[in-house]
């Protein structure tokens, strides 16, 4: 019991500090939605990456990066409505 | 005592006479004076068996057997009583674990403090109101006090001087007033009434004093002793006054309830009373002979007429109270006849162990009781209201949380905090609240209560807002407590409370304490309010902190303001630069102000507000320099003290020039004041000096001629040696004038006293010699002041009658800034050091072996080699030392020796000196150990050819046993030395000791021993170890097995990249051993393909370690704590060997498996990799055929 209470305050911890971690209860929308955030924050985060880019697109390399970091708002839609209340609420109590 | 001795003694008789020729100590050799004979006739020639026999064998004859001394009766008895009481180890345990055991009497004054009504109901203004009235009462009781302290006790009819208005027209004579009456009436409306009544009844008792004849009137006795049954029975005055009939007795009263009562169940739980009279058991109590009478036995006594009964002047309190009875609960009335609920029955019954629906608790106290007596009732929880149940779970949540086993608590409080806002402020606080007022409170409960109050106010969050108040009442104490951590706990809660409910709360709540009458709550009110202000801002708090210090209304509510200004910078540190204008103009008025109170406590505050500035900010403090130096002219005594304190850290904000005016300024008065008698004041006088030398802009010639002349008169005298805390101030602040004056300067002035008589005052100037020269060394020292300095340290070091780690540092430190210089003292020292050695005092020879290792390299410096060698052959002569302490040292020494002139030199040779150590090897003792080994691991290091292989071998054998020893720097020594004997000797030997040892049961001998073969694996190549490694595994023992495995994990440790050449010699054992049953097994392999695994990273071995994944990663559904850890730890080595993607092919699969319990440690694996290397995961995400999840991005090409 007491390990259990203090791996989850760990996870809590690494959560906190870490938003793309996740655990058992992560649904594939929220992890996907990291995997995208992360990838354009990697090729933000890489200048040859974030030039190859504006070059592809034709524009200047700032434009590239608003663009980019616009793009996380959301980047792969709203999520999806939950259908049954009782994973919501396990959700919630993560 | 004396029983034992007096047997050993029988003994020792017995033993020289049929033993030795010799004398005993205790044969009376006086025997023909007293009845020669034989001594022994008449006793048992055997031991007694029998305890009693040893009380009449003691004495026979009248003559003890055997000298017996023992001191008298006072001196025995000195610690039993009075100040010098030491508490009775058994009987104070409990109450000396409780915090107010350590509470200064001003912390007590917690418990003066109510918990305040919740403020619900009541406005703003009705608590100002209250505050005033409150205010009122406590300055009417301090005049009465001051009235009564002057002489009061001379007016002879002890009629009250104070009145009631309305009382006061009735003549000259007033009615004294009722104090309880008074004190109620602030309360509640309705008491309105009663007044009423009083004053109707009052003129009564005025009238009696005006017939004079009546005797005994006077005497102020009776009268006393009369006002205090008044006091106990105060409502029962009014229907006796109301009829004449006979009164009706308590014991009336007392029975009747019990009459119509059954007799109490036994057994049944009951509800204390929640005023905790302390129960007596039946016939214990003893208290109702010594108690006082009651009215109505009173009024039996005495005759009705020709007396009166007096008044009890306002604001007495009886202070006789019988002496060695248990006090009596308030409202005793003698023996009352057992009632149900009534907590008298509660006598003799045993505490509860188990409360029902709780479970075993770590203990239950008595006081307990109080709060949680309600869960031992019996009543039937089903046909209670939800109220009452909530407050039954809240119950039995809190006292598991306060005397639960940890792991109750944590499920307790986990529960507490996730349905606080179910529960309810009111609910909640109602009971935590009074429980953090409860006096017996130890450390632990209170932490664990406070954390809960923590916990719940986060949840709740502005819900507690009508609670604020009660909050602070019972955490504000906190923030004065002596312990640390108890201050961190209140700092954190109060500023969690002030974000929860808003400044604007809080201000509406503390703003009436600001002015309370009593100074304790002030004083921790300001402390409130600094947390408040670090916890919503300054700038936030600064309006109102501008209107509190200039408030008309009282000097109380400027004097709290001022000191929140000072309470800021002291818990906020350079946080304030910011805002240091706005503190600063805050209290610039007060510090004119016409009280000296205020006045001081604005001179702390800037001066808090400086030291947290500093070294900035001088420009915020322009507008008060002025006030400040002017009145520093201007005050005296304290007031003085705390201006000088501001400015000591004023000046050194400032720059050179307006530093070196401004400290000439106030140096008058600094130097005036070094002459005070005055404690406070001297501490702060050598403050400001160390200050203002500290800055630039004074300078050296400056303080030689102003400063020093006085400062050496005042505070380089033989008592300020004595008192500690001076010493310590005075040596701090010549260390610092040293600074700016120079060594030659300082150390001149006292170097003299280095040979002066009294003890302390050498020790007070050694250390300043120390510390000085250990800060500045000796450039400017010159020959004469050379010889003076080594001449004092000499007596210095030789006049100690306690030896003095503080002496032995000054003399090693005047040596070694010396160096060469020293040359010619060195013999005179050497000859000092050698004929200590010799001392019979332990100690002595422990300061002169540590000696000679402080000063060795200076003596090799100045080539005194012989000198070192004679030394190290007296130190070898002494290696037979018996105390450990001084053996250690004399190792010490020897080893210093060897360090500096090298072993080749040493006299007597090396091969000599280990035989004589390898027994001392087995000493126990830490400092021998430690001392020992460095020489055995230095010798073994620089030239181990000097000793046969066979004394290493002998030595490896006792160097296993300090692998056990519990110092880590031991254990490390130890194993670093395997590592150089197995270099001198060759491996094989070693490793066969070594490896017979993971034979062992001892586990920590083995894990040692495993250490142990990683470090030879790394100092003789691995390969010399591997083999006879790999070999060892073929045993078919669990314990060889697991210490091989663990030898395999340190060496790879060790060894690094080395590793390579060994991948695949090792991998067919690992896999081996991570299919291995044994949960131990895989856990230390898994450790093996860590480190393995870290250590060839990026040298091309991923085929093997892609191979060890695969017999890893089944590992990762272990569910225990250390496998598990060990699991994933191999799995992120694994991860650097071989790349992020080949993991990350591992983990897709069970992130969104069906089974909870695969996702689970899947995400663990994919947290860990996302943590450590989230970049690398870029590529490696799957990358998904769905339009919305596909990354566009990657598909751009050019």
């Amino acid at each position: 019991m007491a390990d259990k209470l203090r791996a989850q305050q760990q996870l809590e911890a690494l959560q906190a500090r870490y938003v793309g971690t996740g655990h058992a209860d992560t649904t594939k929308h929220e992890w996907l939605q990291n995997i995208q955030r992360d990838t354009l924050a990697s090729i933000i985060g890489h200048p040859p990456m974030l030039l190859y880019q504006s070059i592809a697109h034709g524009e200047c390399r700032e434009k590239t990066r608003i663009r980019l970091l616009e793009r996380m708002i959301q980047p792969v839609g709203p999520p999806p409505e939950v259908r049954n209340s009782s994973h919501d609420n396990q959700t919630q109590a993560q | 005592m004396a029983g034992p001795s007096r047997k050993s003694g029988a003994k020792a008789e017995g033993r020289a006479t049929n033993g030795s020729s010799k004398a005993a100590f205790t044969e009376a050799f006086d025997k023909d004076l007293y009845d020669g004979g034989d001594k022994y006739a008449g006793y048992s020639d055997s031991i007694a068996v029998r305890d009693d026999d040893d009380d009449d064998a003691a004495e026979l004859n009248g003559r003890k057997l055997v000298g017996q001394y023992t001191a008298s009766k006072d001196i025995m008895n000195e610690f039993a009583s009075g100040d010098t009481a030491e508490a009775d180890i058994l009987m104070s345990r409990g109450e000396s674990a409780q915090i107010q055991s350590r509470q200064t009497d001003y912390q007590k004054r917690q418990y003066d403090r109510a918990l305040s009504p919740s403020r619900d109901g009541r406005s703003y203004k009705d608590v100002m109101k209250e505050q005033d009235v409150e205010r009122e009462e406590a300055r009417v009781q301090k005049l009465i006090e001051e009235k009564e302290a002057n002489g009061g006790n001379e007016v002879l009819d002890h009629v009250p001087l104070l009145k009631d208005g309305v009382a006061a027209e009735n003549g000259n004579k007033t009615p004294p007033m009722d104090r309880s009456s008074r004190r109620k009436r602030r309360w509640d409306a309705g008491d309105e009434e009663k007044d009423e009544v009083k004053i109707i009844e009052e003129p009564k008792p005025v009238e009696a004093p005006a017939d004079k004849d009546t005797p005994m009137t006077d005497a102020p006795e009776p009268a006393s002793k009369r006002s205090r049954w008044e006091k106990t029975s105060a409502d029962e005055k009014k229907p006796k006054e109301a009829s004449a009939a006979p009164v009706p007795s308590r014991w009336d009263k007392a029975v009747a309830p019990s009459a119509s009562t059954a007799p109490p169940p036994p057994g049944a739980g009951q509800t204390p009373h929640p005023t905790g009279i302390v129960p007596f058991a039946f016939g214990t109590d003893i208290s109702s002979r010594n108690a006082p009478l009651s009215d109505a036995q009173l009024d039996a006594l005495l005759p009705s007429e020709g007396y009166k009964i007096l008044e009890p002047p306002p604001g007495y309190a009886p202070v006789r109270k019988a002496v060695g009875v248990p006090q009596l609960p308030a409202g005793y009335q003698g023996y009352i006849m057992p009632e149900a609920e009534s907590n008298s029955s509660l006598l003799g019954k045993q505490l509860p162990a188990e409360i029902p629906g709780v479970g075993d608790l770590q203990f239950f106290k008595p006081e307990d009781m109080k709060y949680f007596g309600k869960l031992v009732d019996g009543n039937d929880e089903n046909d209670m209201t939800v109220e009452d149940l909530k407050e039954r779970k809240i119950m039995r949540l809190l006292l598991k949380v306060k005397n639960g086993t940890p792991p109750m608590r944590k499920t307790a409080l986990r529960q507490l905090t996730d349905n606080a806002r179910q529960f309810g402020p009111a609910a909640l606080f109602n009971q935590i609240l009074p429980l953090l007022m409860e006096r017996t409170l130890e450390d632990q409960e209170r932490h664990l209560l406070v954390k809960v109050v923590d916990r719940v106010l986060y949840k709740l969050d502005d819900l507690v807002r009508p609670y604020v108040h009660k909050i602070l009442v019972v955490i504000e104490p906190l923030l004065i407590d002596q312990d640390y951590y108890a201050r961190v706990e209140g700092r954190e809660i109060i500023s969690n409370l002030a974000k929860a409910a808003g400044l604007g709360q809080m201000i509406t709540v503390m703003r009436p304490d600001l002015d309370h009458a009593d100074d304790y709550v002030r004083n921790t009110t300001a402390r409130a309010f600094a947390v408040v202000a670090s916890a919503l801002g300054i700038p936030a708090l600064l309006p109102f902190l501008r209107a509190v210090c200039r408030s008309k209304k009282s000097w109380n509510a400027r004097h709290t303001g001022v000191k929140i200004v000072q309470q800021i910078p002291i818990l906020m540190g350079c946080a304030i630069l910011p805002h240091l204008r706005g503190l600063v103009e805050c209290v610039v008025e007060n510090l004119n102000d016409e009280q000296p109170k205020v006045r001081m406590v604005t001179a702390l505050a800037i001066a808090a507000l400086a030291e947290a500035a500093s070294p900035y900010g001088i420009e915020s403090f322009d507008s008060i320099l002025n006030p400040l130096w002017t009145g520093a002219r201007k005050q005296r005594g304290k007031s003085l003290a705390s201006f000088l304190k501001a400015i000591g850290f004023i000046i050194p904000l400032m720059d050179e020039d307006f530093a070196n005016y401004y400290t000439t300024q106030v140096m008058d008065v600094i130097i005036r004041e070094f002459e005070t008698s005055d404690e406070e004041m001297k501490k702060v006088v050598l403050k400001v000096v160390s200050q203002t030398a500290g800055t630039t802009g004074v300078t050296p010639i400056y303080l030689r001629d102003f400063v020093l002349q006085p400062f050496f008169k005042c505070f380089w005298v033989r008592r300020m040696a004595v008192d500690k805390r001076n010493y310590r101030q005075v040596v701090d602040t010549t260390v610092d004038l040293s600074k700016k004056a120079g060594v030659a300067e300082i150390v001149g002035r006292i170097v003299h006293n280095m040979k002066d008589e009294s003890e302390a005052y050498r020790k007070m100037t050694v250390e300043t010699i120390d510390k000085i020269i250990a800060l500045l060394g000796v450039h400017d020292v010159d020959t004469r002041l050379e010889e003076q300095l080594i001449d004092g340290v000499i007596v210095a070091f030789q006049d100690q009658s306690v030896e003095d780690p503080v002496v032995l540092d000054g003399f090693a430190t005047v040596v070694n800034a010396l160096g060469e210089r020293t040359k010619t003292y060195l013999p005179q020292i050497t000859q000092l050091v050698l004929h200590r050695l010799n001392n019979k005092l332990p100690a002595v020879r422990q300061q002169a072996a540590d000696l000679i290792s402080r000063i060795a390299l200076v003596m090799s410096q100045c080539g005194e080699e012989i000198q070192l060698i004679n030394v190290g052959q007296a130190l070898y002569e002494y290696l037979g030392e018996e105390y450990p302490d001084v053996l250690g040292s004399i190792l010490g020494a020897l080893r210093a020796i060897v360090t500096v002139i090298g072993l080749d030199s040493m006299q007597p040779p090396v091969k000599d000196v280990l035989p004589r150590l390898t027994p001392i090897l087995r000493n126990r003792h830490e400092k021998v150990q430690e001392n020992a080994i460095d020489l055995v691991g230095r010798i073994a290091d620089r030239d181990p050819k000097q000793v046969t292989p066979r004394e290493w071998m002998r030595i490896c054998f006792e160097l296993m046993e300090m692998l056990k020893a519990h110092k880590k720097g031991i254990r490390r020594a130890a194993n670093n030395t395997f590592g150089y004997i197995s270099k001198a000797v060759g491996p094989s030997d070693v490793l066969a000791t070594l490896m017979s040892n993971l034979r062992t049961v001892d586990r920590q001998s083995r894990v040692c021993s495993a250490v142990a073969i990683g470090i030879v694996a790394e100092t003789c190549q691995p390969f010399t170890v591997l083999p006879a490694l790999m070999n060892e595994y073929r045993v078919p023992e669990l314990n060889v097995q697991n210490g091989v495995l663990k030898a395999l994990s340190f060496m790879f440790e060790y060894i690094g990249d080395m590793a390579r050449d060994y991948v695949y010699a090792v991998v067919p054992l690992l896999e081996d051993a991570l299919i291995d049953r044994d949960q131990v097994h895989r856990q230390t392999a898994a450790s093996v393909v860590q480190h393995l695994a870290i250590g060839i990273v990026g040298l091309d071995c991923e085929d093997a370690m892609i191979h060890l994944l695969n017999l890893v990663w089944p590992n990762i559904y272990e569910t225990s704590p250390h496998v598990i850890d060990r699991v994933i730890a191999a799995v992120e080595g694994l991860r650097n060997a071989i790349g992020v993607p080949v993991i990350m092919n591992y983990t897709w699969a069970g992130l969104f498996h069906a089974a909870r319990k695969v996702r689970q440690p899947y995400w663990r694996v994919y947290n860990e990799a996302y943590v450590q290397s989230a970049d690398a995961m870029v590529p490696a995400y799957p990358n998904l055929q769905d339009d919305v999840y596909r990354r566009h991005e990657l598909d751009v090409f050019i």
